[in-house]
């Protein structure tokens, strides 16, 4: 079928803020849609409230809406645009949610709206467990045997159909809390009763457990015409038990036979037929008993998903920009396959290396939480590697991490006893992989490990491989030829081609040998051990590949041929992690795009599977590759750009920049050395006299006893912190002495070089972030973001508002004026953040980043101006002047930015903010008026805040007196008021109806009978200190649990109180970045 | 040409191994399977899966076979997944062999199964390289080798030898693989009931008497058509068509085979006398007879289609079956005389992958419905065949 003419106008939803399990894989996909789609001549409207991905630049759709999606706002959209098709299946969870409300709720109906890719039916078949179990029977396939109860009675009725082990899964507890697996009717009973308690509607899933079972999925694709192919295969490393999202995986299936695959791909084909998916992606997931090969199926999702984006990275087959054409009418075997140009996309990728995804968590932000690995996704990234076996691609992938593993390194508590070792390799974990090494170094056996882990031995005895080969070095014999360079020892020669092809990195050899890795390359170099590059080009080399799209091997041929353009190679951002995510691949992106535009040939190299970066449309050559200094040169080396940008991709180019610049390399742009005077405490306090700016007092110290006098001098509260830290990582505000000297003694290791920054915390002081260009001779301002919350919480975790809403036009007049200075002393070419606090008239500069921040995309689209596209030509040598870019934009609008915690993941840990950033995402809200921007950027946030009903209010002593008026305020808006005693007694005098409930272990009803009764609708909580933390957290995690918006700043309360105000004033309204921009 | 030395493992246990090419690019890995020396036509297949299916498909006869993806013997070797009586290929050459194998079904390591055949195999070689070769320059003949009991290997005589082999174009290499004597399919021991079956539909056992002349037959052709309902009788490609006649079947079956279609004058005339007379149905090589019977011509392809995801246009229903294939020879889409049509093409390259008579009831296909390895996309050939029977 050709492609449709009876619809012109297609809407498309994103996924929102990033957030654990939605990641900027949606980004990717999204993109692609809104490209294809554009292609083919649609006019396409775009919802997302996510501004840092590339699909809400407002080229990418005709109409794009910046708002929140949920089912009301999005049927604002569908009102004023009346687009005549919705394509749900792009934008994760998120965008099919809304879309199936939209659908049952009639709004498309209403406005004749027709859902495209996959219809109503299809979707409630494969999300409700009943319909797909019912389904799958039918086709004749195996499902987990499962039943929900609602009762002791109705649990033990269950058992004895489903059988033990079982798996008990309370209904909407927070990450999943009080399920379990109970092995006997004892375990059963006792784990039916908790989870019955402890969910909020006493409902209990019971299924057969499959735990230890081998766990696939297919990457499947159906187009108009019923034609079915597989586009992946992926076989996780962790048996089931771990959530996909959370294990190792590999690509293609390793361990099953053509019959076992082929029964798989028949029953994949029966499943998509059946659910009833017109077309598009599908994934899904099946568990096979290691013993019988018995297999059944997991479940289904009739979207693209993170394996979508896996899948088409591993095989080259871009499944989004596929799907999207497919659901306006076009068939597979019509659309051509982009990487061989000459061949259909009816077919499916058959890949000759091997491919492995990793996850990175980020547990260290979340002490206090269980860290064991269950079937809830609890990783914030994850990093893709390719190679030419399982060894080489495992190690690749370690050392994309970018944790501190250089590969597949001894873990440092290899010596641990017996026992402990083996709750290690049975309780999945973080660094199992690393335990099962010291295992295998022990001497402990396949089996074993096996019998603990249920990792299939092949995968294991893969591991065993590497750790054979370590130990086999002879190394005082062979370490002479490593270090004087006697290259000809044939040996030796040998000993180091294995070691390649095995995947070890300059670095593990450096270790190993105990030299240092600038030694091993050069030997490395001189005996010609040079990588080898291989194009991915989803068909084994059966055809020439068009589409530049690379990874190295250690191998003999080396297929890729450089071109004698002008080059400019971009480093990337590797792996999602808290702190460092969408923002800068949104930025890495940007460069490329410029770039080409200027005639430069651009190479990516990136390890992230997720994003747009690493989509071989993105720039004119893709490396997918690990970020390090040894991969990176190899690349170099090879390509040799003249000029390599480093200031886009966050802290991970950044590390590398100093080394690679010693190499040789040209880093274009703010110098290293400048980049370096910002970050060093000494050469910056240096900057900043010469300029006289002023920073909060500071100092650094070793030990706690250097600390505790520094800190009685600079006054408490201080903040403190490790020196070179992203994200605000293990940064604290102390209050005394006692929790500083902790600090010092056990949270960080302080070195010489590496002293505790300690500064002066300044209370209450207004945050201010500026983001600023520069070409060296004109620097220009593209937004001042006054935060909402006070100074002291993270810039990642504040809600900031653009333009500012309190400062005055000196102030403002006066940042600028800081921010030019700075620029000039530091030499910015390209972008620049800098942090100002503003106390008592005064401004203190926090910190400068001479680079891309993290707020780089949110400022763009507020101003309307492209900021990292500039940048990345400005540093290729381009002046402002010439790019049209000297005079400052002051929007007539706000645009609010608000954080998204992942804190509903991490039952146990700290939810309060402070100077360590715990966000996962952001998202935008844009408003003519700034108390509407606020609300829309709550609502994109996922909380709606409550136009009528009950507020409680318990704050500390010292917001006692500015409560005061938010409060009043709230009983005007017709607010019910909760308080305990201490804020009460003061809402009482101040004149105002005050319900009093008791502060928790002083009597009944506390504010949890309330929550639980579902009679509080807003929470104002203000932090008092430690004595209370457990109190707090409590009602924190009870908020969160029930979907209560939670405020626990002042500011933040105000802001929220005068939203509500809005609110009840108007229904918000929706507008095109296009119009906002015009 | 240049040579392309690959980099190699430091095994000490491991025999030297070299794959010569007849334009004198030479590979060298570590041997695994037999010892010794082989020539045959170097080939690639890209299926991902199924390496023991592709060892024991006796179409492969004459070549050695290069799988493209990396990593073989992870899942080892069973007694089920076999195709005929044993490993068929003259030589096997992968980049890393997995010397452990996993897998409930495995009996044996892939080692042990080729060693035990005396088939050689190589790995450690850069098998893209050997690949991209293969694609630019055309398939090409090649000698593969172990080192002998000093350690030694004369690699330029191997490039002699490689230049020397006859080839396959214009050898009968069906008369390696045919069975000696006719015997009913459902007294081989490899009859036994298939735990994978794919057919949904039980069948009437036994209701179609089919002959399948065996030209180097798969057994999952015939297990294929036992589920159908066929019972066969499998006879030496030299039986004539009166022989088979004599027998009275419902249907005849003109099976796969090895290398070129055009020295088998006997079956060609075989086939043109069964015309018309009884129901006939072609696979591969089958299929290419059944082509150059009705007057077609055949012709070599540049590098062939081994591999289990080929797209095929199927013009009646429209559909794309993802197919697996595996042949070096193809019937010229412009020769087919206008008594038959075209029912399927390649879209990859346009080649012709199915015809079906328009009196007779004949048709063919180039591909393998039967898969294994493969998908099962176009079992209904199977089916059409039991219509075509029934009618």
């Amino acid at each position: 079928m050709p492609k449709r003419t009876d619809i012109e106008k297609i809407l498309i939803i994103g996924s929102g803020a990033i957030i654990i399990g939605q990641a900027c894989e949606f980004d990717y996909s999204g993109t692609q849609a809104c490209k294809a789609l554009k292609e083919e001549g649609y006019q396409i409207v775009l919802v997302n409230s996510n501004p840092a991905t590339i699909m809400t630049d407002p080229d990418f759709a005709d109409r794009t809406y910046v708002e929140p999606i949920t089912a009301d706002t999005v049927e604002l959209v569908i009102e004023k645009e009346r687009p005549h098709a919705l394509l749900p299946t792009l934008g994760g969870q998120t965008a099919l949610n809304v879309s199936v409300e939209l659908a049952e709720s009639g709004v498309l109906e209403k406005y004749d709206v027709e859902l495209i890719g996959a219809k109503l039916p299809a979707i409630q078949k494969a999300e409700d467990r009943a319909l797909f179990k019912q389904a799958m029977v039918k086709i004749g396939l195996e499902v987990p045997k499962s039943g929900i109860a609602h009762t002791s009675a109705e649990a033990i009725a269950l058992i004895d159909e489903i059988g033990f082990p079982a798996i008990i899964r309370p209904a909407f507890t927070l990450g999943g809390t009080g399920g379990g697996i109970a092995y006997n009717i004892e375990e059963y009973q006792k784990m039916v009763s908790t989870g019955l308690s402890l969910s909020p509607i006493s409902e209990l899933l019971i299924e057969e457990s499959v735990i230890g079972w081998k766990e696939f999925e297919l990457e499947v694709m159906r187009d108009g015409a019923d034609n079915v192919v597989i586009i992946c295969s992926i076989e996780n490393v962790d048996p089931m038990g771990v959530h996909t999202g959370d294990s190792i995986t590999v690509a293609p299936i390793q361990t099953l036979t053509d019959k076992e695959y082929q029964l798989m791909r028949d029953s994949a084909i029966k499943i998509i037929r059946e659910i009833g998916v017109d077309t598009g992606g599908s994934n899904i997931q099946f568990a096979v008993d290691p013993k019988t090969g018995k297999q059944v199926v997991i479940e289904m999702n009739p979207r693209v998903s993170r394996s979508s984006a896996l899948a088409s990275k591993a095989t080259g087959f871009p499944i989004a920009k596929i799907a999207a054409k497919l659901a306006v009418g076009y068939n597979l075997d019509e659309i051509p396959n982009d990487i061989t140009a000459e061949t259909p996309a009816c077919f499916e990728p058959t890949i000759d290396y091997v491919v492995v995804k990793i996850p990175r968590w980020a547990f260290e932000k979340f002490q206090g939480t269980d860290e064991t690995l269950t079937t809830q996704m609890k990783s914030v990234g994850e990093a893709m590697s390719i190679g030419g076996t399982f060894k080489e691609a495992l190690q690749k992938g370690l050392r994309s991490l970018e944790t501190g593993w250089s590969g597949y390194d001894n873990h440092p508590l290899e010596e641990i006893p017996l026992s402990e070792l083996s709750s290690k390799l049975t309780i999945p974990n973080v660094e199992r992989i690393f335990y099962i090494k010291s295992a295998l170094k022990r001497g402990m056996s396949i089996d074993d490990i096996y019998s603990y882990t249920h990792i299939d031995p092949f995968f294991l005895y893969n591991l065993q491989e590497i750790v054979d080969f370590e130990k086999s070095i002879n190394i005082p014999q062979t370490r002479p030829f490593l270090e004087n360079g006697n290259h000809a020892d044939t040996e030796f020669v040998s000993i180091m081609r294995q070691a390649k092809q095995l995947g070890f990195s300059d670095r593990q050899l450096s270790d190993i040998y105990d030299v240092p890795e600038t030694q091993v390359r050069e030997t490395r170099k001189n005996i010609g051990l040079e990588p080898t590059y291989k194009t991915v080009d989803t068909c084994a080399a059966e055809f020439e590949a068009e589409t530049p799209y690379y990874y190295s091997t250690c191998s003999s041929e080396d297929e890729v041929r450089p071109t004698d353009k002008e080059k400019i190679m971009i480093l990337g951002g590797g792996p999602n992690r808290i702190g460092q995510g969408i923002e800068f691949d949104y930025c890495c992106v940007h460069a490329a795009m410029a770039l080409k535009t200027d005639g430069y040939e651009t190479i990516m190299v990136n390890s992230n599977p997720e994003t747009v970066s690493t989509d071989y449309d993105t720039s004119d050559r893709l490396y997918f590759e690990p970020l390090t200094c040894e991969d990176v040169l190899n690349i170099y080396d090879k390509e040799k750009p003249i000029g390599v940008i480093v200031q886009f991709g966050g802290q991970t180019p950044l590390n590398l920049a100093m080394a690679l610049k010693e190499a040789g390399v040209p880093i274009i742009g703010t110098s290293p050395e400048d980049i370096a005077r910002s970050e060093n405490r000494q050469l910056f306090k240096e900057v900043l006299d010469e300029i006289g700016l002023m920073q909060p007092p500071n100092s650094t110290a070793t030990s706690s006893e250097e600390a505790i006098p520094i800190a009685s001098s600079l006054g408490y509260p201080v903040i403190v912190r490790p020196s070179f830290v992203l994200g605000g990582r293990a940064m604290q505000i102390v209050y005394d002495e006692k929790p500083l000297q902790e600090y010092m003694d056990t949270a960080v290791k302080a070195s010489p070089e590496h002293p505790v920054l300690i500064d002066k915390y300044l209370e209450e002081a207004i945050e201010v972030d500026v983001d600023a260009i520069s070409d060296g001779h004109l620097t220009v301002i593209g937004g001042i973001m006054e935060h909402i919350e006070e100074a002291g919480v993270h810039s990642g975790d504040s809600d900031c508002v653009l333009p500012p809403y309190t400062l005055v036009d000196e102030q403002i007049d006066q940042l600028k004026e800081y921010t030019y200075a700075l620029a000039k002393a530091l030499n910015v070419r390209g972008l620049m953040n800098v942090q100002y606090a503003i106390k008592n008239e005064e401004i203190y500069v926090l910190e400068v980043n001479p680079r891309a921040s993290r707020t780089v995309p949110f400022v763009s689209k507020a101003i309307g101006v492209p900021l990292a596209k500039l940048a990345a030509r400005v540093m290729a040598g381009k002046t402002l002047d010439t790019l049209g870019f000297t005079t400052e934009i002051e929007p007539p609008y706000f645009s609010v930015k608000a954080p998204v915690f992942p804190f509903n993941r991490f039952p146990g840990a700290n939810s309060r903010l402070g100077p360590e950033m715990k966000s996962t995402g952001e998202v935008m809200g844009i408003d003519n008026d700034v108390s509407r921007a606020f609300a829309k950027a709550q609502k994109a946030c996922g909380y709606t805040l409550p136009l009528k009903g009950h507020a409680f209010i318990s704050v500390r002593n010292k917001d006692k007196r500015s409560v005061i008026f938010i409060a009043k305020k709230l009983t005007d808006m017709g607010f019910k008021l909760i308080a305990t005693h201490g804020t009460a007694k003061v809402l009482l005098r101040n004149g105002m109806d005050v319900q009093l409930v008791y502060s928790i272990g002083k009597g009944r009803p506390t504010i949890h009978d309330y929550i639980k009764n579902h009679a509080v609708d807003l929470i104002i909580n203000t932090p008092t200190g430690d004595i209370h933390r457990s109190n707090e957290l409590l009602i924190r995690q009870m908020a969160i649990e029930h979907d209560i918006p939670i405020f626990s700043t002042i500011p933040g309360a105000a802001a929220a109180v005068n939203a509500i105000d809005a609110l009840q004033r108007g229904e918000i309204s929706v507008t095109p970045l296009q119009d906002y921009h015009k | 040409m240049g040579q392309i030395r690959d980099r190699t493992l430091l095994q000490e246990d491991n025999m030297k191994a070299i794959l010569a090419l007849s334009d004198g690019t030479v590979f060298e890995g570590q041997q695994f399977g037999a010892t010794g020396e082989t020539v045959g036509e170097v080939v690639f297949n890209t299926s991902m899966t199924g390496y023991q299916e592709v060892l024991t498909d006796p179409s492969y006869k004459g070549q050695i076979v290069t799988m493209t993806y990396p990593l073989i013997g992870n899942y080892g070797c069973n007694e089920a997944d076999i195709e005929s009586i044993g490993p068929q290929v003259e030589g096997f050459v992968v980049r890393e062999y997995s010397a452990y194998h996993s897998n409930w079904r495995s009996k044996w390591s892939l080692d042990t199964y080729l060693s035990e055949n005396g088939i050689i195999g190589i790995q450690n070689i850069d098998t893209r390289a050997l690949t991209r070769r293969l694609r630019v320059h055309g398939v090409m003949n090649g000698c593969l080798a172990t080192e002998d009991a000093d350690g030694n290997i004369d690699v330029a005589s191997l490039v002699e030898k490689a230049q020397s082999w006859h080839g396959l174009v214009g050898w009968d290499l069906v008369q390696r693989v045919t069975c000696p004597n006719p015997y009913a399919w459902n007294q081989h021991p490899s009859s036994s009931t298939d735990d994978f079956s794919t057919n949904q539909i039980p069948s009437e056992n036994g209701k179609y008497r089919v002959v399948a002349m065996d030209f180097g037959i798969k057994y999952n052709i015939l297990r294929q058509l036992t589920e159908h309902g066929c019972e066969v009788q499998v006879v030496p490609a030299k039986t004539t068509a009166e022989e088979i006649l004599a027998a009275e079947p419902d249907g005849v079956f003109l099976s796969n085979g090895p290398g070129d279609p055009e020295p088998l004058d006997y079956a060609i005339k075989t086939v043109q006398e069964l015309l018309g007379k009884k129901p006939v149905f072609g696979i591969c090589l089958g299929h290419q007879l059944m082509g150059l019977a009705l007057g077609g011509k055949t012709y070599k392809l540049k590098f062939g289609h081994r591999g289990a995801n080929q797209p095929v246009k199927h013009f009646e229903t429209d559909q794309v079956e993802i197919t697996s294939q595996n042949h070096g020879f193809c019937v010229d889409i412009d020769s087919m005389p206008n008594t038959v049509d075209i029912t399927h093409i390649n879209l990859n390259d346009d080649t012709l992958e199915g015809i079906q008579h328009r009196e007779y009831p004949a048709f063919s296909v180039q591909y393998h419905p039967e898969a294994s390895p493969g998908p099962h996309d176009a079992s209904y050939l199977f089916s059409r065949f039991t219509q075509m029977m029934g009618e």
